[in-house]
């Protein structure tokens, strides 16, 4: 088990001809996903790397039975390319791009929620099972089978995190980049539930930011509905108000959605905080120890 | 991005809000000629891009030309929180019965642009929040149907008990949601939108917010920008590929990726020092970032240290190191640098910058603690 991705999973890649989306299925082909399928409009009979190409995302699933799609386009067109995914039967959609315009995003919500599609992004790093599926920009060969599930807005910094993990001998179920932006997909909430009903996954690591209050929510979740063990780390804490620090969603507006809020609402939680980041593995031994009592 | 209120009443206009009439001014000559033979109260206001302009003193009602005169003249110049006041707004002034909030806001938890309204209006809504959150009604818009009219008469009975008073304020939110959408807004305020004595709703004051990832699509918008100079140089960096913004400290940082560089500042806090700067250089070892990147950094005389923080994904810390060797080569700088390489190839990276002298190592907290030791020499 583990969560979202696995090895049965196949995957279609959106903007496959393009520059980044040529790279990353190669990438992810060699990791050992299973592409199945490419799309580009236009393009349709071509092969990538030994992936054929279709005209439409359609096509795509009729013929190869994708279900998950990654999705590679310019901002302006992923609003477009995520629900041409969803109107054609894809479960689970993974949206790569920077910089899609927030009202895109609330428009294609109900959308997808009507057809049951799963997305997480947009503004994300994409996701992993180790050993069985990498659908992402994620560097593969950090990662390590094993019972961690990690969640995260940022990328670099779950790199950061997930590297010192794999060091400390501590593998992961699966480690999923939600993504920074302020509306996005699958998020702590849904997430969590995942992880808790997942039997391979024993520990928890949430790595969250400035801006909004999700944060406090899955503190909040936690408390009532997650049994395993979670350790936390908030990025920001220095971070001046009203500025985008990087990701769109990153930023404190009148003073909601700070790092001390978000700390409190965890340590309430009985969830510890690290300081930085190298304190994660320490404290999640901890909690697994006392858990094991 | 945001705009100044005379620039939210000019859309407000457009779009047939009521909106009292107003001149904007950039000196007190130009206020003497606006309020030449002046008949009416109007309301001279500062013209800045921060809140709290009427506790600052830079909202002044005036009776005659004298007085008008001489409010302007006291809020051109001013300081509002770091804020020169270089422009001004003479406004006609209204008699107001009540004051009431009006708001739409792209809400993270709904997924939905949200319209918030309460008749606790003229204060800062944030503090109605805090204070007393159920005088804020909320009501999320569905993006397919957008406001209806019977939602938007709804939330207007919220406020007004006058059926014909419902239907101006149904008529406003709804307007102002056409502007929220067709602008691609993040926030669009009218606070305080008020009642007159002679029962006409009208908006005197405006505020908004717009998206920056959707300004490709809205020249009109991106026309009215007015950066500062700090604003002009997070232009310029994002103009480059990098996301930059100033802070007050001395130790400059440059790191890939927003998460790990919030995470940098925030070490080289926890261990006594002060980030001058965030700085994402996104995920490339293109030595021109880097050059791009050192030169805006350095443009800080505050910087007495720099803090080179990279994780090499994707991205291998060799090439990274060959990009940074290349860039220091052509930036040639007495300040003190300490260059952090972990992930994908560290090792190697590490030996190519062993060569050039520069303090390396591995870990984030060797390296925040490395900077802000040599930011004291």
């Amino acid at each position: 088990m583990s969560i979202l991705v696995n090895k049965d999973t196949k995957l279609l890649v959106q903007g496959i001809t393009g520059r980044d989306g040529q790279f990353h299925a190669a990438r992810m082909k060699e990791y050992g996903t299973r592409v199945v399928a490419g799309t580009s409009p236009g393009k349709g009979g071509a092969s990538v790397l030994g992936i054929p190409v279709f005209n439409t995302v359609d096509e795509a699933v009729k013929t190869t039975g994708a279900n998950t799609s990654i999705i590679f386009v310019p901002a302006p067109f992923a609003a477009d390319a995520i629900l041409e995914a969803s109107y054609a039967g894809i479960d689970l959609v993974i949206a790569i791009s920077e910089g899609v315009p927030i009202l895109d995003m609330i428009r294609i919500t109900p959308v997808l929620k009507q057809n049951g599609t799963k997305l997480i992004g947009p503004n994300c790093p994409g996701l992993i099972t180790p050993d069985e599926a990498l659908i992402g920009i994620l560097p593969g060969m950090i990662f390590k089978k094993g019972n961690i599930g990690l969640m995260s807005r940022s990328g670099t910094l779950t790199y950061e995190v997930v590297n010192m993990l794999t060091h400390s001998g501590m593998g992961q179920s699966t480690v999923v980049g939600i993504g920074g932006d302020p509306v996005a997909g699958l998020y702590y909430l849904e997430l969590l539930e995942m992880y808790q009903n997942d039997p391979e996954t024993e520990a928890i690591v949430l790595i969250g930011e400035i801006g909004g209050d999700a944060e406090e929510q899955a503190a909040a979740y936690i408390a009532k509905h997650v049994t395993k063990p979670v350790v936390a780390f908030i990025a920001g804490q220095t971070a001046p108000p009203g500025k985008r620090m990087g990701h769109a969603g990153a930023i404190i507006s009148s003073g909601s959605g700070t790092a001390e809020e978000k700390m409190k609402a965890f340590a309430a939680a009985g969830v510890p905080v690290a300081k930085e980041p190298s304190e994660i593995p320490q404290l999640l031994a901890e909690k697994l120890a006392k858990a094991s009592v | 991005m945001k705009i100044h209120e005379y620039q939210a009443r000019e859309i407000f206009k457009k779009y047939g809000l009521p909106v009292p009439n107003h001149v904007l001014c950039h000196s007190v000559a130009e206020v003497k000629e606006a309020v030449k033979n002046l008949d009416r109260l109007v309301v001279v206001k500062a013209q800045v891009l921060v809140g709290g302009r009427g506790k600052a003193g830079g909202v002044k009602l005036a009776k005659t030309e004298a007085a008008a005169v001489a409010a302007a003249g006291q809020i051109l110049g001013m300081d509002i929180k770091g804020c020169q006041v270089e422009k001004v707004i003479v406004a006609d002034a209204v008699d107001i019965e009540k004051e009431y909030y009006v708001g739409l806001i792209n809400d993270r938890n709904a997924k939905s642009v949200t319209l918030m309204v309460s008749a606790e209006g003229g204060v800062e809504i944030e503090e109605v929040a805090q204070t007393n959150p159920e005088l804020i009604h909320r009501f999320p818009i569905n993006p397919q149907t957008g406001l209806l009219d019977f939602q938007a008469r709804d939330m207007a009975m919220k406020l007004f008990d006058d059926m014909k008073l419902v239907r101006q304020a149904a008529d406003i939110f709804q307007k102002l949601y056409r502007i929220f959408i067709e602008t691609d807004s993040t926030l669009a305020e009218i606070n305080p939108m008020v009642l007159t004595p002679d029962k006409q709703i009208l908006a005197i004051d405006g505020k908004m917010n717009f998206d920056d990832n959707a300004l490709y699509r809205q020249p009109e918008i991106l026309a009215m920008r007015e950066a500062d100079e700090d604003e002009l140089k997070e232009i310029d960096a994002k103009e480059k590929g990098l996301s930059y913004i100033k802070l007050d400290g001395n130790i400059g940082c440059m790191v890939n990726g927003a998460g790990l560089a919030m995470a940098t500042m925030d070490m080289i806090k926890l261990y006594g020092g002060n980030p001058a700067n965030f700085l994402d250089i996104g995920g490339s070892s293109n030595p021109q970032k880097v050059v791009d990147a050192m030169n805006i950094l350095l443009s800080d005389k505050n910087v007495q240290a720099v803090m080179i923080n990279i994780f090499g994904g994707i991205t291998r810390c060799d090439d990274v190191a060959r990009g940074l060797i290349e860039a220091l080569d052509t930036i040639k700088t007495d300040i003190p640098i300490v260059v952090r390489l972990s992930g994908t190839n560290a090792e190697e990276g590490l030996a190519l910058l062993e060569q050039t002298g520069l303090p390396t190592v591995s870990t984030m907290s060797e390296a925040a603690k490395k900077a802000i030791e040599l930011s004291k020499r």
